[in-house]
């Protein structure tokens, strides 16, 4: 197979980019996605050029470091799949595929395809956990757990924190995300004593990151490769509500622990 | 900030700002749209003069008027700064874009669909509800309206405009309904159809018997 | 050939960790908070350890090349974590969870050390639990458990195939919560190069800032290496693309011995390479050896059209397969180990069988339970993992067998700890996969995510302590003294030299040389004639890359071909050393298997003269390593010998 690409090429944060053209033969229909950038990456520095740098690890669609937003959508055509997981067969023989980075004001670019995601660490570090030391647990099985909710949390707690919600959001909103790790402690027992506290300071930390808000179109939802559900969101917003209109405690931005 | 301010300013506060100010919009839409509907009974206006009075003169009425006036200015002004903060949050655009099925056109272009309605409530407040109440202020009596509607409604690029106005509701309200109970959190799997049904009902129904009006008195059906 | 102390506790081998804990030194809350800690690796231990030293007070800084720690590969774990719980009943205990893994390690790991792991393998499910860890449960709240490989009870707790990520989050969520509460500052997308030693005690690291490849340096009052395994050192692995040894190599050549390194774990059902293109190797459960059929054809002629597409595997009659694991081990059949049915696929692709164009595939095959239970009960079975295969292949494994072959999954070897998990240097730690622990030379499915937080939260909290209360008094050492600007002016050093090479070949290039030599030699199946071979064209192949690689771009700025350059010069040297391991091992045991030594075609362990722990210090890239040894005593437990058939 042979494939025209159009990449994101952009030296580092302070350059602007542009889209660059290569094209690519010899493509087996059965590689993945990044094994083709790989072999283009090959051949750029066999010629003595710079290769495209994107980012990727774990290759089994689990770890959400790769991002690439391919033809119009995050992580491809493919449904329910890292781009890891997106396989040449998908295309047609002569294509012309484009390939852009994530894009949002919260995740500013490093270089070509890698974005600087560090914006959900900070989301996460202001209240995604149940504050329990190491040791100070119970036997676990002294909190029984509805199944159902089990199940609910689990599928929440799916998210790989690759960010194709925020690629995908027509407004760049990172609400799936945070709804997920919200989701998932809310619906568990572990998540009670801090539930408040928790969708409060997360929300406010997701405001702080300049994303942009949410307007209910869905696109999240329809590009999650771990199909993490609107309900999350909403029950983010039952949570928030919940919590600043009824809860005592207040919470400023940074403060959530 | 107070913690007031602080929710209601907080992406999830403008959700609950829209979502509430569009839901108390929808319920005027159903009173305006009920009234107006009473042109139908074809009585020469004698039955929708008759609530037209009651609406304009009576003091509960005109005091919840108060608060429609400003449902729709903050409908208005978040509808604005979420367009704004939602543009700025992706300085650099896509060179190429494809929207998957779930993501409807009408759903990503609230903003645009939510200012077509604005230009047109400037229209449509010029032609009745200004007039008519300065008519009020000043003379201490209300305007024909019912004629003035037919006079109007003569005009077929005025009664083009009308329906235009009509058709952005209608995709306004396909998402707007919806997205209001999600936005507020109420989204629950026994629930979820029962809303879109009624939501996609309401999002039909109103706007056609608004759009039916014009095209009604145009065609002279309406004497 | 020194001996090493292990240091393991003396006392009946129940009471020696709480014998440890009750005598081991403390630190009092003031004094940790003027300790400073440096944390290498995000993955459950390095996590786990970082988290867990914040919240005891000492101040933590924590390190990983990816770009979160939640990216580590401990997330890609599947299926569960072992721990000696007794929920269902079923007779298991610490005892037996202890026994089940020195057994499964072929009888070469430290008693002591395993006893501990099973002992706080309860203490982990508490602990993750208590964090939101969204186990499976069962219908009235309590947790479920699944059987794995190498037990006789159901001990495995699981969070459906996604065990390590979900262990991860909640090690990651603790980690990201002393991030926040300002004890643990975290250094994303940072590589480690090289540990800063002073008076014979690791003091520091140097990492490379991956954005703007500067090089930093770091102070510790101790440094805790939980950095993963060496898989990649086969080029193709199950391992993530970034997972490399370079870290403990580093330890390695400051004087931290390296224990084990051929000890390797090749797991039976992956998807096979299918060209040169391939970047890395997908596993498919263990347990669709349950209802799947493992054959090959009879003839090679046979075997030869299959691949060429002339024939389909329906072609091939009943009477011309060979169903070769049910003919070899008929008491087992195709639910055999991990190591056995691996070398079974090695040796029918040998003899020229293989079923996949590259030669190096055999057929896992469901028709049979299809026709016993029904596509429906099938396909719910194995529910994730048939769309899966199917999204990677091609294929629909209902209508056509699917297609395995083993690949490298986990590495045993690792850097050689005591029991309070310090290398042989003092104030170096190493933690999880990275270290050679626990696993003697075989690990047990859902004991790697055992160990690894094992380390983390329950071990390396209480050994540490005894090492930095000695510490208390030692002010922080400024970054530029001499150790450090030394240490950095050599990492410069190399830096500069691997980047003005500019020679032929790529780092894959070589990178994938080294693979084949590795596995071809040093892989599922090792003879002497064929180490001394590998490590001539090891030897060889250095010599090329410190000659003929080529990276291009510059040193200050982001450039994952000269990360990957430095990885792979790395590897190259280890993987000499894990020949030398393997060469040195004159037995078959585990994940190590000598031709030579087989009795009827199984593992022939020699305990008289290998039961003992090889520990390699390095002298020079040039010349040999010193093995130090470490017997293995077994006071508890009676060696005995695995049979299958």
């Amino acid at each position: 197979m042979k494939f025209n690409l159009k990449v994101w090429r952009q030296k580092n944060a302070n350059t602007p980019g542009k889209l660059v053209d290569y094209s690519i033969d010899n493509v087996n229909a059965d590689m993945s996605f990044l094994e083709m950038i790989d072999i283009l990456n090959d051949n750029l520095v066999r010629k003595g050029e710079e290769p495209i740098a994107f980012d990727h690890d774990c290759r089994e669609g689990i770890c959400g470091m790769c991002s690439m937003y391919i033809n119009g959508r995050a992580h491809g055509p493919h449904h329910a799949a890292t781009t890891c997981q997106l396989y040449m067969r998908t295309f047609n023989d002569g294509d012309t595929i484009y390939v852009e980075p994530w894009r949002s004001k919260a995740f500013p670019i490093i270089k070509d395809l890698v974005t600087d995601r560090n914006a959900f660490d900070r989301i996460i570090a202001s209240g995604g956990f149940v504050s329990v030391n190491t040791g100070q647990a119970q036997d676990a099985n002294n909190l029984p757990v509805n199944k159902d909710d089990a199940e609910k949390a689990m599928d929440a707690a799916a998210c790989i924190g690759c960010g194709a919600c925020v690629a995908a959001c027509p407004n760049s909103s990172a609400m799936l995300f945070v709804s997920a790790k919200i989701s998932q402690l809310a619906l568990l027992p572990q998540g009670q004593p801090e539930r408040d506290r928790r969708a409060m300071s997360m929300v406010s930390q997701m405001d702080e990151e300049g994303f942009g808000n949410c307007t209910n179109i869905g696109a999240c939802e329809a590009e999650c490769p771990k199909e993490i559900k609107l309900t999350n969101i909403a029950r983010m917003n039952r949570d928030y509500f919940a919590a600043s209109f009824g809860s005592q405690e207040t919470v400023s931005t940074g403060e959530g622990h | 900030m107070n913690w007031f301010t602080k929710i209601l300013t907080s992406s999830l506060g403008k959700k609950f700002v829209m979502a509430l100010t569009g839901l108390f919009l929808i319920s005027f839409l159903v009173i305006h749209c009920t009234i107006n509907a009473m042109i139908f009974f074809n009585d020469g206006g004698a039955t929708f003069t008759h609530w037209g009075h009651f609406m304009g003169t009576n003091t509960i009425i005109r005091t919840l008027e108060i608060g429609l006036i400003i449902g729709f200015l903050l409908h208005i002004y978040e509808g604005l700064l979420l367009w704004k903060q939602n543009r700025d949050a992706r300085p650099v655009k896509y060179s190429y874009v494809k929207h998957p099925e779930k993501s409807k056109w009408y759903s990503r272009s609230m903003g645009l669909l939510g200012t077509l309605i604005l230009l047109f409530l400037i229209m449509h407040t010029a032609h009745f509800w200004i007039p008519n109440r300065t008519h009020q202020f000043v003379e201490g009596e209300e305007l024909p309206l019912y004629q003035m509607m037919l006079d109007i409604f003569q005009n077929p690029l005025i009664v083009v405009l009308y329906l235009l106005g009509c058709f952005s509701l209608f995709w306004h309200l396909l998402h707007g309904f919806r997205s209001s109970f999600q936005s507020l959190g109420l989204n629950h799997v026994k629930y979820n159809k029962t809303i879109t049904f009624v939501g996609t009902a309401f999002s039909i129904v109103v706007p056609f018997i608004f759009a039916m009006m014009p095209i009604s008195i145009y065609f002279k059906w309406i004497q | 050939m020194a001996a090493l102390d292990s240091k393991i506790p003396t006392g009946p081998l129940a009471e020696k960790w709480s014998n440890y804990k009750e005598h081991a030194k403390l630190v009092n809350p003031a004094n940790k908070r003027k300790v400073e800690v440096i944390v290498v690796g995000t993955g459950l231990a390095g996590a786990s350890a970082a988290a867990t030293l914040a919240e005891l007070g000492y101040k933590v800084k924590a390190f990983c090349f990816q770009d979160s720690p939640r990216r580590a590969h401990s997330i890609a774990a599947q299926g569960g974590i072992n721990a000696a719980k007794n929920y269902k009943n079923d007779g298991d205990s610490v005892y037996r969870l202890f026994y089940d893994t020195i057994k499964g390690g072929d009888f070469r790991a430290r008693e002591a050390n395993v006893y501990r792991l099973a002992d706080v393998s309860r203490n982990i499910i508490d602990q993750c639990v208590a964090q939101g860890v969204p186990f499976a449960r069962e219908y009235g709240g309590l947790l479920d458990n699944r059987s794995f490989g190498g037990a006789q009870v159901s001990r495995t707790f699981y969070a459906r195939g996604q065990t390590g990520q979900q262990l991860l989050l909640g090690a990651y969520g603790a980690l990201e919560r002393q991030v926040g509460l300002g004890n643990v500052k975290m250094y994303n997308r940072h590589e480690m190069v090289e540990v800063v030693t002073i008076d014979g005690k690791a003091r520091g690291i140097i990492a490379r800032n991956l954005i703007t490849g500067k090089l930093e340096r770091y102070f510790g009052h101790a440094v805790i290496l939980a950095t993963g395994g060496y898989g990649n050192v086969f080029f193709l692995s199950t391992n993530a693309m970034g997972s490399n040894v370079t870290a403990a190599w580093k330890a390695h050549k400051k004087g931290a011995y390296f224990a084990n390194p051929c000890y390797t774990q090749i797991h039976p059902t992956c998807i096979p390479v299918t060209g040169d293109y391939q970047s890395k190797l997908t596993l498919m459960s263990e347990s669709l050896r349950n209802d799947g059929r493992v054959w090959v054809p009879k003839t090679r002629e046979d075997a030869k059209a299959i691949r060429e597409g002339k024939k389909k595997p329906e072609d091939i009659r009943e009477e011309d397969r060979d169903y070769y694991l049910e003919r070899k081990y008929p008491s087992y059949g195709n639910l055999c180990p991990r190591d056995i049915a691996s070398r079974a696929a090695k040796e029918a692709c040998d003899d020229g069988r293989g079923i996949v164009p590259s030669g190096f595939g055999v057929f896992l095959d469901f028709a049979d339970a299809i026709k016993r239970l029904g596509v429906d009960v099938v396909k719910a079975r194995y529910g994730e993992l048939f769309p899966m295969y199917q999204n990677i292949t091609n294929e629909d494994p209902l209508k056509t067998p699917m297609k395995i072959y083993p690949a490298v999954h986990y590495t045993m070897g690792g850097l050689w700890v005591d029991y309070e998990l310090m290398t042989s240097i003092k104030g170096l730690y190493c933690l999880g996969e990275a270290n050679f622990s626990d696993h003697g030379a075989n690990r047990l499915g859902a004991s790697a995510l055992m160990q690894g937080l094992a380390d983390g939260y329950f071990v390396i909290p209480y050994t540490i302590g005894n090492y930095l209360s000695g510490e208390i008094f030692t002010k922080p050492i400024a970054l530029d003294h001499p150790a450090f600007v030394e240490a950095e002016k050599e990492v410069q050093a190399r830096a500069e030299k691997l980047i003005s090479i500019k020679g032929k070949k790529t780092v894959d290039d070589l990178h994938k040389q080294l693979g084949k030599i590795m596995w071809e030699y040093c892989g599922m199946a090792r003879t002497a004639e064929g180490l001394t071979k590998a490590r001539k064209m090891i030897q060889d192949l250095r010599k090329e890359f410190w000659s003929n690689v080529n990276i291009p771009g510059s040193l200050n700025e982001f450039n994952p071909e000269f990360d990957k350059a430095g990885r792979v010069a790395d590897f190259i040297e280890l993987g000499e050393l894990m020949v030398v391991d393997a060469l040195n091992r004159n037995e078959s045991c585990g994940g190590h298997f000598r031709e030579e030594y087989q009795e009827e075609g199984e593992a022939k362990r020699d305990d008289e003269k290998y039961a003992y722990v090889a520990a390699w210090e390095h002298t020079s890239v040039d010349s040999d390593p010193v093995l130090h040894k470490e017997a293995l005593v077994y006071e508890n437990i009676e060696m005995q010998t695995r049979s299958y058939k």
